[in-house]
């Protein structure tokens, strides 16, 4: 959060006086912001259930971690996109 | 605020050229170091057996294929992916060598966080877990098999199959390149970032702000170590996706 806010302020200082910059900070950190609630959410309820079938049937454990990892990297695309989408704002 | 300026995003991944006049940057050293180091191991390892226990290079490579192969292999494609093992090995051995330099000092940036390395092993997947579809069904047979997967009610596949064709061969690369790539990158900023922050406030004018500098101090820490963990688990997760892909397209769904 803080790099995050970090990384805002120094863009929006470069040019502090156009409203323009200011907006396209502004998008740039709302970007990412909203990109991240989904896939928290959904990596949150993955790994969630994944432990609790892994404390049921522990001889189970190996197969469920190789597909927990399998829907992470899923559901953490769309995290990533939203962080591409905020680096092109920023920087691009 | 404090005075601190954060630099160029170029400032941070252009890399000046090693040599006048010859195209080969920081970047281009990771990768020749990464299949280097990746081809003595393996040229090491398959000198003639001295002793019965496996020692050295070859205990190494023992231990990282049988990573691959009950890892990664058996848990995703089954006994008949095992020969796909030197492919998937050379992936995850190239991928985690280039992630690696992120925390090295004196490297300091994983190769794969400029997206012509992520996009061209992604394009490379693309290629062969295609060609492997077409091997085993035949051209018409695996593009069947991926538009009208079996067992969907007939009317559904004015939407499964438009769904299907994107996801297959648009979404799976570019979500490739782009989970290996923006993996990096953000770890790469971020630990520019609190590097930056305790600089700044270990130099800070205000005496009062030095102690201050230990907390991004601390972080910066625990991030390097997580990118330790991140730059396994990105390999891991690329080979497993290849893994995956390629056996979908070998042996499809009945």
């Amino acid at each position: 959060m803080e790099a995050i806010s970090m990384l805002v302020s120094a863009a929006a200082e470069k040019d502090p006086n156009t409203t323009g910059s200011g907006l396209t900070a502004l998008g740039a950190g709302l970007a990412y912001g909203f990109a991240a609630i989904g896939p928290a959410l959904g990596i949150g309820n993955l790994v969630g259930k994944s432990v609790e079938a892994m404390a049921r049937q522990p001889e189970a454990a190996g197969m469920v971690r190789t597909t927990m990892f399998l829907g992470i990297a899923f559901t953490e695309a769309l995290a990533l996109i939203g962080f591409v989408v905020f680096i092109l704002l920023k920087f691009a | 605020m404090l005075a601190l300026e954060f630099p160029e995003i170029n400032s941070l991944l252009v890399w000046k050229n090693l040599f006048d006049g010859v195209g080969f940057n920081k970047i281009a050293l990771i990768a020749v170091l990464a299949t280097t180091i990746s081809s003595l191991l393996f040229f090491f390892a398959t000198r003639k057996a001295t002793s019965d226990a496996p020692r050295g290079a070859r205990n190494l490579a023992e231990v990282i294929v049988d990573f691959i192969e009950d890892g990664v292999i058996m848990q995703t494609m089954g006994k008949e992916g095992l020969a796909w093992t030197p492919f998937l090995l050379t992936m995850f051995l190239f991928i985690y060598l280039c992630n690696v330099p992120g925390i090295i000092p004196f490297f300091q940036m994983p190769a794969t966080a400029r997206m012509a390395v992520p996009m061209f092993l992604a394009g490379l997947v693309w290629v062969v877990f295609n060609a492997t579809g077409i091997k085993h069904q035949g051209p018409v047979g695996y593009l069947k098999s991926v538009l009208f997967p079996p067992g969907v009610p007939k009317a559904l596949y004015i939407l499964v199959t438009p769904i299907e064709l994107i996801s297959t061969f648009l979404v799976r690369p570019f979500s490739l390149a782009v989970r290996l790539f923006a993996n990096m990158l953000a770890g790469h900023i971020l630990l520019v970032t609190f590097a930056l922050l305790s600089e700044a406030l270990f130099q800070a004018k205000d005496k009062a702000l030095i102690p201050v500098g230990i907390l991004p101090f601390i972080m910066l820490v625990f991030l390097t170590s997580f990118e330790v963990l991140v730059a396994f688990l990105q390999a891991y997760i690329f080979a497993m996706l290849t893994a995956v892909y390629i056996g979908g397209a070998a042996h499809p769904e009945h």
